[in-house]
């Protein structure tokens, strides 16, 4: 096999999704998976990367370089080396926008700010505190509370005609605050405006949002809407990468091609 | 790559001398305990120790006794204990788990030391605000509890320069203290004997400022997790012959580390300044996984603490209360950001790791500004992590350790 068919991977086993994508030498993406990382990390991760493989004709798994990043990026036994989600991130954001720009991702567990600067270098990130407030598992939660699907807080949010405070950032707090909201008759459409308002003023709080904006994630990807209320807030564009769930695995897949250098031997 | 690697943190030699002199300071305050000879006085760590060594006090550290309780990890028995009597969990989490073991009648020098079947009885207990007011509050519980005398000394906080005032008003409190240590010891004062006692802690923080700046080599001999570990005579055993001796051991051993270029850290890349207590219950876990990164963590304010570098035998209250009065805590934020721009420079330092202590605002950095300020003046990273000194409740691994590996991929990417 030569470099030419070599295949790239970067697998992102996040706390609620496992990400699997898969390029070619020169980057372009030939298939990727998503699915719930549920209780067996290691299982997501062979079951997205299998998935990615069968959407490209003759690909095995020995063709792959494989770089595993996020919370189980550990789990995954086939994985020619790690990165932390965070230099995955800024490689796969800068990537798409090469120049200085700060990167919000809303994951699963945790929210991200990570400042890049003009060459692609890291010059710092802030990770969410201890709470939840702020993350995907925060949507989960009070879509939870609220009896419904959490696909429908983006339709539901903009049929909204007022947003509502959801002041706290303790997740049990908010979910007292949404259930006073309930009590006083307020439209649900309202609440989950509110919710989402809720999300973005915690990721306001935890860094200054400047320059160029780019935004990546599940809630984001799920959620055109959400995007819409962070843009009007912040008053500037915010720029979404393609398959923007995908951001980390793809910065992963990235790694997996510096790893293996173009000029290497063959497998 | 789904392995942990396994890494092995480099012995200390000097490791086995330190264990032997600590159990003999543990033994002896036990059977003064048993014997109700000599007196014991319980003492703050920065309190005034050498005024109670003078007067023929047996000196016991409850701060010690908490780092014990959180590094051994019973804390996270205990701690809820005192939650539950109304010492809130949000309060110095080495009160409610020195309270909270003291409430169960349990204590981790049973399991070091066999035979000691508890903390020494206190005959008073002496506390310096200089750190914290949760100082005075835990004494005052087992003054309450034990029907002991709580004596203390209120020291200004958040200070830029320190004035003659401010040092006259310790000064004064200090030796107001005197007659009724005096009443308590059965022992008369003595000026000389102060004046020795200083003059031993005096030598002792020398010397251990000394350790401490071996590592400015590279690369440099001890980690800081280590060096928490060392600091203990420091803490419970300065103004003793054998604190300074011990030190003179522990120097020599890392100067020839230093000369024989053999480093805490094989092929150190890193080096990191610590600012922050300790994370007690992960020592190891965390010197394991720096290791891992090929990163020196070695420079620290928390160790700086006690260094005093004001102790002068010849003007003994007024230069005690200066040591105590000028340490770090005590300072405003410009004091302690021109210290720490000092310290980076001093060690040569690549980074710098806020430790938020989710019970010790006073020793949490961070707050206000600190990690930004410094990167603009320094152009050097920080990076604040969540955790605690005692209460692992509010310490995630996983999220600490990937904000950790993260910031050293920064860092490798410079």
């Amino acid at each position: 096999m030569t470099n030419a068919n070599r295949l790239y991977a970067g697998i992102d086993v996040g706390a609620s999704t496992t990400k699997t994508i898969i390029l070619d030498l020169n980057a372009v993406v030939l298939g990727y998976s998503v699915t719930e990382s549920g209780a067996d990390f290691q299982g997501a991760a062979e079951k997205t990367f299998r998935r990615s493989l069968d959407k490209i004709k003759g690909a095995s798994p020995n063709t792959c370089v494989v770089v595993s990043t996020g919370y189980g990026r550990r789990n995954v036994p086939f994985a020619d080396t790690t990165k932390t989600e965070i230099s995955c991130h800024a490689k796969g954001s800068f990537f798409h926008f090469p120049y200085a720009h700060t990167l919000i991702d809303i994951g699963g567990q945790d929210s991200k700010i990570i400042k890049v600067n003009e060459s692609g270098k890291r010059t710092g990130f802030k990770m969410n505190r201890k709470c939840a407030a702020g993350t995907g598992a925060f949507l989960e939660e009070m879509a939870n509370r609220l009896r419904i699907k959490i696909g429908r807080l983006n339709g539901l949010a903009e049929a909204a005609k007022n947003d509502v405070e959801i002041g706290s950032y303790c997740t049990v707090f908010s979910a007292t605050e949404i259930l006073t909201k309930i009590r006083e008759n307020v439209p649900v459409e309202d609440i989950v405006k509110g919710i989402f308002t809720s999300v973005i003023k915690r990721a306001m709080e935890m860094d200054p949002l400047d320059g160029n904006i780019v935004m990546s994630g599940g809630v984001v990807a799920h959620n055109p809407y959400f995007v819409k209320m962070f843009t009007r807030r912040i008053g500037k564009d915010i720029f979404i990468p393609p398959l923007s769930q995908l951001t980390g695995a793809f910065g992963a897949a990235l790694f997996a091609l510096a790893f293996e250098p173009r000029g290497g031997q063959n497998a | 790559m789904s392995e942990e690697k396994k890494v092995t943190i480099k012995k200390i030699q000097a490791t086995g001398h330190m264990r032997k002199i600590m159990a003999d300071y543990f033994y002896e305050m036990d059977r003064a305990s048993k014997e109700g000879s000599p007196k014991i006085a319980w003492c703050t760590s920065v309190g005034p120790a050498e005024l109670l060594l003078s007067l023929g006090f047996l000196v016991y550290y409850p701060e010690n006794h908490g780092a014990m309780l959180g590094s051994t990890r019973q804390a996270m028995d205990y701690i809820p204990v005192a939650n539950s009597v109304g010492y809130s969990p949000d309060i110095c989490s080495y009160l409610t788990s020195d309270i909270g073991a003291f409430i169960k009648k349990e204590t981790p020098l049973s399991r070091a030391y066999e035979g000691i079947e508890g903390v020494p009885k206190p005959d008073v207990l002496v506390y310096n605000t200089n750190q914290c007011r949760d100082v005075q509050d835990w004494f005052s519980w087992y003054a309450r509890e034990l029907d002991v005398p709580a004596l203390g000394i209120s020291t200004y906080r958040n200070i830029a320069r320190i004035t003659e005032d401010n040092l006259r008003s310790i000064e004064k409190q200090i030796k107001e203290l005197i007659p009724e240590l005096e009443k308590i010891s059965g022992n008369a004062f003595d000026i000389d004997k102060f004046r020795h006692v200083l003059g031993l802690s005096y030598d002792c923080t020398q010397l251990w400022k000394q350790v401490l700046e071996t590592n400015m080599a590279k690369p440099a001999p001890i980690s800081f997790f280590d060096e928490t570990i060392h600091m203990g005579p420091a803490v419970v055993l300065r103004g003793t012959e054998t604190a300074v001796e011990y030190y003179k051991v522990l120097l020599k051993e890392l100067e020839e580390r230093v000369a024989n270029k053999d480093g805490a850290i094989e092929d150190e890349k890193f080096r990191i300044y610590w600012e922050g207590m300790p994370i007690w219950g992960k020592l190891r876990s965390l010197a394991e996984f720096f290791i891992e990164l090929k990163t020196a963590v070695i420079a620290s304010t928390y160790c700086n603490s006690w260094i005093f570098d004001s102790f002068d035998p010849k003007n003994p209250f007024l230069s005690m209360a200066r040591a105590y009065t000028e340490i770090f805590i005590v300072r405003d934020e410009n004091f302690k950001q021109q210290y720490m721009e000092d310290m980076v420079r001093k060690y040569d330092i690549n980074g710098v790791l806020f430790h938020d202590a989710k019970t010790c605002p006073n020793n949490s950095n961070n707050r206000y500004g600190m990690p930004q300020r410094l990167e603009e003046d320094l152009n050097i990273p920080t990076l604040t992590i969540n955790g605690d000194l005692n209460d692992l409740r509010c310490y995630s691994e996983e999220q600490a350790k990937t904000n950790i590996e993260a910031f050293i991929e920064q860092l490798e990417s410079k």
